[in-house]
């Protein structure tokens, strides 16, 4: 019995067939889910940005504002619109309690967007795409993100950051090409 | 041996047993039990305010509930009972007194004065932040030094338990190895040390951060070390109750492991491949490599896993094996309808065994796969999968084996057989509800720790699909449910340990089919099991096998159709 001390020598029993075939069976998933990882790196489109560098709250601040002044289009409540060229860098910053700003894309096109926060981590979470990465103040993730469907996309923000978590939301829209 | 007025007898099982070993048994199990009730209320109140409809707590509370559901339930109750369980299969087991009953009082005091302190601070409303406490967030210092002395406290608890095993193999108190069940606690003693000196080394600087010491903590760097403890203590929880189900497997059927060498095998991958287990929480952070995440969320080979999928074969197989050899041979399952299901130590074993590897075991490796993670990081996925292993998988365990604790270290009857009967039932489907419609609210994109997914206040509306309310609803009906299991679980324990028959000092107890002398004949017999033969097991571990598989590949068809990026 397990509570009971096993008799002498159990080391040197052979071990139960069916027991050992499920060790292999096992084994070998183990190593396909691992390949699997590397595969989808190669022949996979979504795959986790490898690119992040150092920042500061405020230099990345002022990279978002040169941005927001540049290319805004429109304001939307408290929000400026900004709708950059394709191919260029854009900035999502996270703060107490906003996504900002808010963004304008244009379908089937690449961006490069860096993410970072200017006070406490957040949750960057695209609704209902479905796509959520952690964002840290100090430090600036580059996606490369090519959005292929259209129309109004929600941002949330998925950690907690403070008694006003559930009010923090932004917005991406992704337009067709014309 | 110095002490020996200080051991009685046990007439049930014949182990000799420590009186002071049992006295630090009953108060880190009391104590443990106390805080399952004050986390399961806080818990409760957290569902009925994800329900839309009933949307029962003001913000504020919410995130204050939230804070102190995580500590008291994943934290207190737990190690609470997991101390009960290393001096259990430590001093218990092994025929042996306690090492240093002086400082096993030192761990329980400490553990409770800073579990105390941490809920005052969190009671006082400033420290909502989160179990995980990521900074620059910030709560009071009392906070941080309560978890630092709780953590101080369960390492002398493992210096305890360490000591006693020098002291019975130093007397000679058992013969041999040591018993499965304490090999797994042992496995479990080793992690904790780990864990809760990655504890320590991060909450200390944090500490000195939130009393103006020093300037800062790296929030990336505090992640990293912090998931050393937060993600490694679970698996104590997995070691701790896979040794449970050992144990309650032997007691109640008199089950004997199919191979000693697999199942210890099994226990030392835990050990082994799961320590950098904090690399599953830094799958989407910035500055975090690929190759790193790969590597070190698998070790290459995923062994970790292999080691509770072994278990998941022979835990059943041993109870099979077991059945058989009482003529239960008819047809794939017969061991199986036969079993004691009326039994609520087996009954909760069993379902927590079943709810651990189909829910906790299948959704946590899916969710810890490198790009699969970017569809589920930080929604309610995450904490649906984590009711199923710590909830389903541990608490469902430890609650079988008070069952068997009550009358054989409490010396009283277990009262209201009726409701203890039905209780793991009630508590399973109850968790079991709201593991899943957590998991399916996170499918559908639903944000974990939020008060308020209408975003009635926000200054930019989003709308989440009315199926994720409906998850939502339904996770609340599960939680009721899954409280009144825990609310039946309360009364018949702490009914029956204060006012229970108490049970005589020559009595024994009849904890399943096999007590008495068909129990010392298993007893007898122990060792491997040879060569009998367990279809019944391979059918539900085939079972098992083709649903990881599945839920696998459909998840990374989820992904594929996600926006493309890199």
């Amino acid at each position: 019995m397990a509570i009971a001390s096993p008799s002498a020598g159990w080391w040197k029993e052979p071990i139960h067939k069916v027991e050992l075939i499920w060790i292999i069976v096992a084994f070998l998933w183990g190593i396909a889910m691992f390949f699997m990882m590397i595969y989808w790196h190669g022949v996979g489109s979504q795959n986790l940005s490898n690119e992040a560098y150092k920042t500061t709250p405020a230099d990345y601040a002022a990279k978002v504002d040169k941005m927001t002044e540049a290319y805004t289009v429109r304001q939307e409540g408290a929000f400026p619109v900004v709708r950059p060229p394709p191919g260029s860098d854009v900035y999502m910053m996270g703060r107490v309690y906003m996504w900002w700003p808010m963004l304008e894309l244009v379908k089937g096109e690449t961006y490069r967007l860096h993410l970072s926060s200017i006070d406490l981590q957040h949750g960057f979470s695209l609704q209902p795409v479905n796509i959520n990465v952690q964002v840290h103040p100090g430090y600036e993730m580059v996606l490369t993100l090519t959005p292929n469907q259209s129309g109004q996309f929600g941002i949330v923000c998925n950690e907690y950051c403070g008694f006003g978590h559930h009010t923090m939301t932004g917005r991406i829209y992704v337009v067709d090409k014309k | 041996m110095t002490a020996a007025t200080n051991f009685r007898t046990c007439p049930t099982t014949g182990l000799k047993i420590d009186r002071s070993a049992e006295n630090l048994i009953k108060a880190n199990a009391v104590v443990a039990v106390v805080f399952l009730l004050i986390g399961g209320l806080f818990g409760l109140s957290i569902a009925l305010t994800r329900w839309p409809a009933v949307h029962l707590l003001p913000a504020d509370w919410f995130y204050l509930a939230l804070t102190a559901h995580g500590f008291d339930v994943l934290l207190a109750w737990i190690i609470f009972f997991e101390m009960a369980v290393l001096y259990f299969a430590s001093a218990i087991l092994l025929n042996s007194r306690i090492a240093a009953p002086r400082w096993g009082w030192a761990q329980f005091w400490l553990m409770l004065v800073g579990a105390l302190m941490t809920n005052v601070a969190v009671l006082q409303g400033n420290s909502s932040v989160m179990f995980t406490s990521y900074p620059p967030l910030v709560a009071a210092p009392h906070f941080y030094l309560g978890l630092v002395l709780f953590a101080v406290g369960a390492l002398i608890g493992c210096a305890v338990f360490f000591g006693t095993l020098v002291v019975a193999r130093d007397e000679k108190t058992y013969e041999g190895s040591v018993p499965l069940v304490t090999f797994g606690a042992i496995t479990a003693a080793i992690i904790a040390v780990f864990t809760l000196a990655c504890g320590a080394i991060i909450l200390i600087p944090t500490f000195l951060w939130s009393v103006g010491i020093i300037n800062g903590v790296d929030p990336l760097m505090y992640k990293l070390v912090w998931w050393g403890m937060g993600h490694s203590s679970q698996q104590i929880n997995v070691s701790a109750h896979v040794a449970v189900w050992y144990a309650i497997g032997a007691m109640v059927l008199g089950a004997k492991p199919i191979s000693e060498k697999v199942s210890r095998m099994a226990f030392l991958m835990y050990i082994l491949f799961l320590q950098l287990a904090s690399a599953h929480h830094m799958l989407v952070e910035p500055g975090v490599s690929s190759s790193w995440k790969i590597f070190n969320t698998s070790y290459a080979m995923y062994l970790a896993v292999l080691g509770s999928m072994i278990h998941g074969m022979t835990v059943p197989g041993a109870i099979e094996a077991a059945q058989r050899a009482k003529g239960y041979n008819k047809g794939l399952f017969e061991w199986l309808r036969k079993a004691p299901w009326g039994n609520p130590a087996f009954a909760g074993m069993f379902l927590s065994l079943v709810m651990f590897g189909f829910l906790g075991g299948i959704s946590g490796v899916v969710m810890g796969t490198e790009q699969i993670n970017l569809i589920m990081h930080n929604t309610l996925y995450v904490p649906g999968h984590f009711h199923a292993t710590v909830v389903a998988g541990t608490t469902l365990a430890f609650m079988a084996i008070t069952y068997l604790l009550v009358p054989l270290i409490f010396r009283r009857e277990v009262m209201f057989k009726k409701i203890a009967q039905w209780q793991p039932y009630v508590f399973g489907l109850g968790i079991a509800g709201i593991s899943l419609f957590m998991m399916g609210a996170g499918t559908l994109g639903v944000p974990r720790r939020h008060w308020d997914i209408t975003f009635a206040d926000a200054l930019s509306q989003f709308q989440f699909s009315p199926a994720a309310f409906l998850m939502l609803a339904l996770n609340g009906l599960s939680a009721i449910m899954a409280a009144i299991g825990g609310a039946m679980y309360i009364v018949v324990v702490v009914c029956s340990v204060f006012l229970g028959r108490r049970i005589g000092d020559t009595e024994v107890v009849q904890l399943g089919p096999v007590s008495g002398a068909a129990s010392a004949a298993a007893v007898a017999r122990y060792g491997n099991e040879g060569t009998l033969k367990i279809p019944g097991t391979v059918v539900l571990v085939g079972v098992f096998f083709v649903s990881f598989v599945l839920y696998y590949f459909v998840n990374w068809k989820y992904l594929a159709e996600v926006w493309p990026l890199k």
